[in-house]
């Protein structure tokens, strides 16, 4: 019982890092809907970044947040800008899709080249140090972790529902030709979009980093659990995506205590094949696809 | 098939057939080896890459499979060293029934989702092959028995195995686009709701397609087996396999017979070609992803539809001014 | 209604029944409680003003949409789950607005792949010898025959939609709806459009055809569905229709 308690609180606290990754994902493919496969090779990258900038500095990795996060939404943005808006209407759909994964790659030959393929990860001293409160333990770092990622969700709800950009966002989601006949800018939405969904990243990688050892071939094991997770809470809807991070979360968790933590990779493939056979608009999607 | 065409095939294959014989160097055949390889890898992947418009980005998990399969059947011993070949239709068969229930469910949502089914598919084989230790080794690998082949033309059996499954899998090809599968799998990647609508068996065509590619895939990674002699995990269910057999066929042309073998033709040789003066592996993937990215950018459909569509347009322009 | 039940005593059964149809997007009710039914060899006209739910129901009918309620008879039996796929089996064919064809096959082959043929025929030649006697008898009929090597790209709007219409003609359908099939198309095409559904007609096919067209629906249609926010508000001859002041205020009030 005591396991199964203290891999609930080991869900928890991992399935607010994934509601965070997954938030990204899912505004992403909500704006332009592309699935970014490059979204774990994002979050790898804010890892590396983040991992030399506490070398060279030693700032606190949760303070170099500040610092990764506006450089990944530049980098998101370029990456929509430049590789993502040129293609052609017609191939943009099956391209799309292609093109984040040529960037994946690209990502991770750039810093296989760069930092070599040997596991790495960010410590600051305290990562191995966790709190015990009435005998179950609660790591440290996970803890800030999941503050991080509440604190960062909260924001970027305030960001959609409050600002003029973020009406935009929802004005494209739900409707793309209506919002660029109101005068949406879908060219700048689209780009801000993509920044915004990858920036998440930044925060992402930093505790990712803290977390697991990583090296720059980590994105397809964090793409594939992103991905089930995206699909089972329902492509495009973020509140969906927090939910379902949060049951991945637990549900990965619970797996790997009662069982071997080989195994939990594989709760993800489950869920992801039981949902395509049962409901592939996963728990809050909706179903009208390609008909009209 | 047309006259021409059958004039291309019997060129194509006939300089072929015959090259081993003019030439025993090592290196040539090596080479030769992994460009039919990847010959018989892009066709197969066209199948339901190019021609239904499903991008598969986790067919390493079946050249894996096949691969695997192989290894640890003949792990000590191959006869007379015929009988892995010989073996390869029963690789090929399993791997296709296998594919059966994992495209049904893979394909029952579109292009999209089903290549992330197919990338989770490759990172849970990947899983498989590290940690069954009883049955693949581990990350120790698997050996195959050293066959007693003339070490002087060692690689020539393999040669004319990877040639056949190039045979094999461009006979595939060749055979989709003149039967109905090749129409219906066309109007899939066209409208596939609309399909649909006019009572095309969508789901059988694009689950034969995917069994056909994964087949001769797995096939294909017996052989590759075979030839190494030793089978690691991070190798033979390696995404750079999918990566290559992708980018070739984009790169050559989806959807058409001879792009795939365009696409091996100009990339395996490069690849050799830049171990061999940068001697790194990491470069690859950073390569692997420029051209990716520069072809979907300036080449989106591929060399020869390209060019088929210059000479197309000549043509029109000629008629229009006569 | 009179005409209805006078229909029904001459008759003519119903081929497609439509009841009490349900569908909501968020907070819009584009269906709303809507019923009617379709006689078998009619030509019956489904009209409204924009956003009347027209081409959801469509959508409903022919399986692409699930409605929130309600049910669809065809032919007698009542569709559980409608998919394309199904009702296309059951005999019921439609064409979209923006007229869907498939833009690589050739002319010819957007025939052929539109009639059924089973598991042998798909192992057999891509298009076969009396796919191409049959497709080109239907082409010659539409006059696209000359057109029947080239791309389905390489039309223009108005053949396309001719073409999509053969198409759907390929499978003997016993209904076929027509969502819009003279919008945006030159006036030599409507008279072409027209002769071929009075043609078919002829020949026992039924429609049910989405047109804001007026001329066309009096001369053509009969009877005539008039849909507003998402329901029947009347149904009968065209010159009724026309003078009814409720279908008046729909289109111009509010």
């Amino acid at each position: 019982m005591h396991l199964v308690v203290q891999a609930l609180i080991l869900g928890i606290l991992t399935g607010g890092v994934y509601a965070l990754m997954a938030s990204g994902q899912t505004l992403i493919f909500g704006i332009m809907k592309v699935i970014n496969l490059a979204q774990g090779a994002y979050v790898i990258l804010g890892a590396y970044l983040t991992m030399s900038l506490f070398q060279w500095t030693h700032i606190d990795p949760f303070l170099l947040i500040l610092l990764t996060t506006p450089l990944l939404f530049v980098i998101g943005a370029a990456t929509q800008w430049f590789l993502l808006r040129p293609l052609r209407p017609d191939d943009a759909v099956e391209l799309s899709l292609l093109v984040t994964f040529a960037v994946a790659l690209g990502l991770e030959g750039l810093m296989s080249v760069l930092y070599k393929t040997t596991l790495r990860s960010i410590q600051p001293g305290y990562e191995n140090h966790s709190w015990t409160i009435a005998g179950y333990q609660i790591n440290e770092v996970r803890f800030y972790a999941f503050l991080l990622s509440i604190a960062m969700l909260i924001i970027l709800y305030l960001l959609l529902q409050k600002t003029k950009f973020g009406r935009a966002v929802r004005a494209t989601v739900q409707n793309p030709m209506s919002a660029q006949l109101l005068g949406v800018n879908s060219k700048l939405v689209s780009a801000f979009g993509f920044g915004l969904g990858v920036a998440t990243s930044a925060a992402a990688g930093a505790v990712f980093g803290l977390i697991t050892p990583f090296n720059p071939g980590s994105h397809y094991d964090l793409i594939s659990r992103l991905l089930t997770v995206v699909i089972l809470g329902g492509l495009g809807s973020i509140g969906g995506s927090v939910i379902a991070a949060m049951v991945m979360g637990i549900g990965a968790a619970l797996v790997s205590a009662l069982s071997e933590p080989v195994w939990a990779d594989f709760t993800f493939f489950a869920v992801l094949i039981l949902v395509l056979l049962f409901r592939p608009q996963g728990m809050f999607g909706t179903k009208a696809r390609g008909a009209l | 098939m047309t006259r021409n065409g059958l004039i291309r095939a019997g060129l194509f294959f006939g300089v072929l057939i015959a090259l081993p014989f003019f030439s025993t160097s090592q290196w040539l055949t090596n080479m030769f080896i992994f460009t039919l390889m990847y010959v018989a890898l892009a066709s197969s992947w066209n199948l339901i890459g190019g021609y239904a418009g499903y991008p598969s980005l986790g067919h390493a998990a079946f050249f894996g499979f096949g691969a695997y399969f192989t290894a640890i059947v003949f792990t000590d011993s191959v006869g007379y060293g015929w009988s892995p070949f010989l073996f390869l239709p029963v690789v090929g068969i399993s791997a296709a029934i296998i594919s059966i229930p994992i495209g049904y469910v893979a394909m029952k949502t579109r292009a999209d989702v089903f290549a992330i089914v197919t990338i989770t598919l490759l990172f849970m084989a990947q899983t498989l092959a590290f940690n069954m230790h009883k049955l693949t080794g581990g990350a120790q690998g698997k050996g195959i028995a050293v066959p007693s082949f003339d070490p002087a033309t060692f690689g020539r059996p393999f040669y004319f195995g990877m040639l056949a499954l190039a045979a094999l899998a461009m006979g595939a090809s060749m055979y989709f686009r003149q039967s109905k599968i090749g129409l219906s799998l066309s109007a899939i990647r066209s409208d596939e709701d609309k399909a649909l609508g006019v009572g095309v068996q969508v789901n059988r065509v694009k689950v034969l397609g995917f069994a056909i590619s994964v087949g001769i895939t797995a096939m294909a990674g017996g052989v590759w087996a075979y030839y190494e002699g030793f089978v690691y995990p991070q190798f033979a269910v390696d995404p750079l396999i999918t990566i290559g057999m992708v980018l070739m066929t984009f790169l050559g042309g989806r959807a058409t017979l001879w792009g795939p073998v365009l696409g091996a033709f100009i990339l395996v040789p490069a690849q050799q070609y830049l171990s061999y003066q940068l001697g790194a592996n990491q470069f690859y993937l950073l390569a692997y992803a420029a051209i990716f990215l520069i072809t979907m950018l300036v080449l989106p459909r591929g060399v020869i539809p390209t060019i088929s569509d210059k000479i197309w347009l000549k043509k029109k322009q000629r008629e229009a001014q006569a | 209604m009179a005409e209805e039940e006078a229909k029904r005593g001459a008759g003519m059964s119903t081929l497609l029944k439509v009841n009490n149809l349900v569908k909501r997007f968020g907070g819009v009710t584009a269906v709303n409680d809507c019923s009617f039914e379709v006689q078998e060899g009619s030509i019956t006209a489904l009209i409204g003003p924009n956003g009347s739910g027209k081409t959801t129901a469509f959508n409903i009918i022919t399986g692409y949409l699930k409605p929130d309620s309600g049910t669809i008879e065809f032919d007698g039996k009542l569709m559980a789950k409608p998919t394309p796929s199904s009702i296309y089996r059951a005999g019921l064919s439609r064409t979209f607005q923006q007229a869907r064809i498939f833009p690589e096959l050739t002319v010819l082959e957007n025939l052929v792949i539109s009639s059924s043929f089973g598991w042998k025929d798909l192992l057999g030649t891509r298009v076969t010898a009396a796919d191409r006697k049959r497709g080109m008898q239907t082409l010659e009929e539409f006059r696209l025959d000359k057109l029947h090597d080239l791309r389905a790209k390489d039309l223009s709007y108005g053949q396309r939609k001719l073409l999509e219409f053969a198409s759907v003609l390929m499978s003997d359908p016993k209904l076929v709806l027509l969502d819009e099939p003279t919008a945006g198309v030159n006036p030599v095409m409507i008279e072409t459009m027209e002769k071929h559904i009075r043609d078919r007609n002829k020949a026992g096919v039924t429609f049910l055809v989405v047109e804001h067209d007026m001329q066309l629906v009096m001369r053509l249609c009969d009877p005539v569905i008039v849909l507003d926010h998402g329901s029947k508000i009347a149904e009968g001859m065209p010159e009724a229709i026309q003078s009814n002041p409720q279908v008046l205020e729909a289109y111009l009030g509010s």
